[in-house]
């Protein structure tokens, strides 16, 4: 009963001066609506370039860590305080880079729970060659299917199969921008040079595109059959071992799982890409301030609207005390404007926000060859609605109850002996 | 005789700018359907007298007794209710929610007291409309009546729950000579028939006279108190 009386009055309130309260709400309106499409944006564009740089790298890849500094030999034998050693020029050591039994620790790996895939393979410097043209590269010796289950490289390729490269022993899975200053396509020929000195001529079965500039400009796909053959090497050696997992934060402890169980260094996608995480933090924050700020502007200005709607209604609210209205009932009235305004007014936020971030996500967008995309990445998450509308309600609350409060504290008699 | 207001040893302070003594030891009682007129020159006290007789003035010294209950030292939110239930007020400049309908108006202290339904609300609101001649314009904005017009709406507020007293400050200070017979009539009426006390500040001798009983302040003491014969 008191409430809706209260709610009566807050309603012909706002009603009586409608352009007050437009002005008001299209002050929350435009706040909420920056914040979500500047909060679709930036997540997208964190969300791209973490998809586009995890989706190249294993979330865990294991390897053979080649150090070339080793103690001299005469060191380890005399160590006395008195007397010193002196070597010159000490060579290392050759020290192969070959995960022993890679194959079996993969089958094992991939018994661990949460691991999606896991591919070994062996992975080597390469010139290519293609006429008087030499560009140095990686190549990777990979069995496709493995890779295929880690990378989706099916939806990857620009030209060709992965069915070609299975049937085709000396065929090449290659970067396309590595493909396109080659010169070649499919069904082209490369010469691939290692160096210890292997060469061989493969034949292009297709190209792939990650949409990274560090990857499609240098690696190649080949079976891994044909790489241990260029580098003269037994049908066990490998030299990593790429992991997936199904959820990427699994990835970090199943890592130093790993190099505790086999000896071997592992390294997880986190470490890999700290400057991208790093990146995302520093976005996060950027438009955490901004829409915080937005909204901070836009409180305020229902702080002056709700100020002065009190100003102007004192004496409505010293008669209302007068015939009985409590100060809370007062606090309630004003409040209810405001918290009318906030919600309204964020309502038609979201939608602005949602049309706003809509546009932008159809814009065209041309990266170059360094990312794949043709618009600006946005994402589309309810979530940033829900906390757009929850922060221009805690604002409109805030920034209407101090008035209101003023309201409350109205002393009757000083207003109505006038 | 019942008693329906007891007011005794009021002593009140001014502190702003200098500290002045407005009334002092004002000790008096009002008798239930009583129509009491306070009068006295401008700055003797009446009006601050009112306004602590009202409630919403609660720095004093001295109790207040209405009904008799004691409201001296109760909280805010008591005498709020207090003043919805047993207190109706009539104000020299009318005061009427400009925003709401004459009809709004008269239903809003009734509505907070919630005695009612809104449907009986709006019957006796109505219903009070009808005593004071106001029942055509129960539909009208009341920032589009006249002054006079709004004063009777104003009593009809006063009236909806049924106060034990009606206070008034200068209730027909702000009206010409027909309205002001319009009002006084209206006070009479409910003194006299419904056994509502009506306790009216004012400076119109006229008014005054028509009164069951005058009391007149100087300097924040009553000097006389005496009734008239009618």
């Amino acid at each position: 009963m008191n409430l809706s009386i209260t709610i009566q009055i807050a309603k012909t309130h706002l009603l009586s001066k409608k352009r007050q309260t437009l002005v008001a709400m299209l002050g929350v309106t435009f706040g909420i609506a920056m914040f979500i499409t500047m909060i679709s944006f930036m997540q997208g564009v964190n969300q791209f370039l973490e998809d586009s740089a995890l989706d190249a790298s294993p979330h865990v890849r294991m390897y053979n860590e080649v150090n070339t500094q080793r103690p001299a030999l005469i060191d380890q034998l005399n160590r006395s305080d008195s007397a010193f050693n002196v070597i010159y020029h000490q060579k290392p050591k050759e020290q192969l880079s070959r995960l022993k039994n890679g194959f079996l620790i993969a089958r094992r790996i991939e018994q661990e729970p949460g691991v999606l895939g896991v591919s070994p393979q062996l992975s080597t410097q390469a010139f290519y060659n293609n006429g008087p043209i030499q560009i140095s590269g990686t190549i990777a010796g990979v069995d496709i299917d493995r890779e295929n289950r880690l990378y989706n490289l099916k939806s990857r390729l620009k030209s060709g199969t992965i069915e070609a490269l299975r049937s085709n022993p000396n065929g090449l899975i290659m970067g396309n921008v590595l493909a396109r200053k080659l010169n070649v396509r499919e069904g082209d020929k490369v010469s691939v040079t290692t160096p210890t000195g292997g060469t061989m001529i493969l034949r292009v079965v297709g190209t792939f595109g990650f949409g990274i500039g560090t990857v499609d400009n240098t690696k190649s796909y080949a079976n891994l059959s044909t790489v241990q053959e260029i580098l003269q090497k037994d049908a066990s050696y490998v030299t990593d071992i790429h992991i997936k997992m199904f959820d990427p934060l699994l990835a970090l402890p199943l890592g130093k799982k790993l190099r505790a169980i086999y000896g071997y260094y592992t390294e997880d996608w986190a470490t890999a890409n700290s400057a991208i995480l790093a990146g995302e933090k520093i976005r996060n924050v950027m438009t955490f301030v901004v829409s915080m700020t937005l909204l901070v502007v836009a409180g305020f200005g229902i702080y002056n609207i709700m100020n002065m709607n009190v100003i102007n209604k004192i004496k409505d609210i010293a008669i209302l005390k007068a015939t009985g209205f409590e100060g809370k009932d007062i606090v309630l009235i004003f409040l209810l404007q405001a918290v009318f305004i906030g919600v309204l007014g964020g309502l038609l936020g979201l939608l602005i926000g949602f049309v706003l971030s809509y546009l932008l996500s159809i814009t065209p967008f041309n990266a170059g060859d360094f990312l794949s995309i043709k618009t600006f990445p946005v994402i589309f998450d309810l979530k940033y609605y829900g906390m757009g509308l929850l922060f221009g309600l805690i604002t409109t609350v805030l920034a209407g109850y101090f008035p209101s409060r003023k309201a409350s504290k109205v002393d009757p008699v000083s207003i109505l002996r006038g | 005789m019942e008693k329906v207001l007891k007011a005794s040893h009021f002593n009140k302070y001014f502190t702003e700018p200098d500290r002045f003594q407005v009334l002092k030891d004002v000790t008096f009682e009002v008798n239930k359907g009583e129509f009491l007129a306070i009068v006295g020159k401008s700055g003797c006290g009446k009006s601050t007298l009112l306004y602590l007789l009202s409630t919403m003035d609660t720095e004093y010294e001295g109790t207040l007794e209405i009904n008799g209950q004691t409201l001296t030292g109760r909280s805010q939110d008591y005498l709020s209710k207090f003043r919805n239930e047993h207190l109706g007020f009539v104000f020299q400049f009318h005061f009427l929610l400009p925003e709401f309908t004459t009809l709004q108006n008269v239903m809003l202290p009734a509505l907070k007291l919630g005695k009612y339904s809104e449907k009986e609300v709006e019957h006796r609101a109505y219903e009070k409309l009808k005593m004071i001649g106001m029942e055509d314009h129960a539909r009208k904005l009341s920032s589009k009546l006249s002054g006079g017009q709004q004063q009777r709406v104003a009593i009809a507020r006063a009236l909806i729950n049924d106060p034990t007293i009606v206070m008034g400050d200068e209730p027909t200070g702000n009206l010409d000579k027909t309205n002001t017979g319009i009002v006084f009539d209206i006070f009479r009426e409910i003194a006299q028939e419904n056994h509502q006390t009506i306790i009216a500040v004012t400076h119109d001798p006229d008014f005054a006279a028509g009164c069951d009983r005058v009391i007149e302040m100087s300097d924040g003491i009553i000097i006389s108190s005496h009734e008239n014969q009618v």
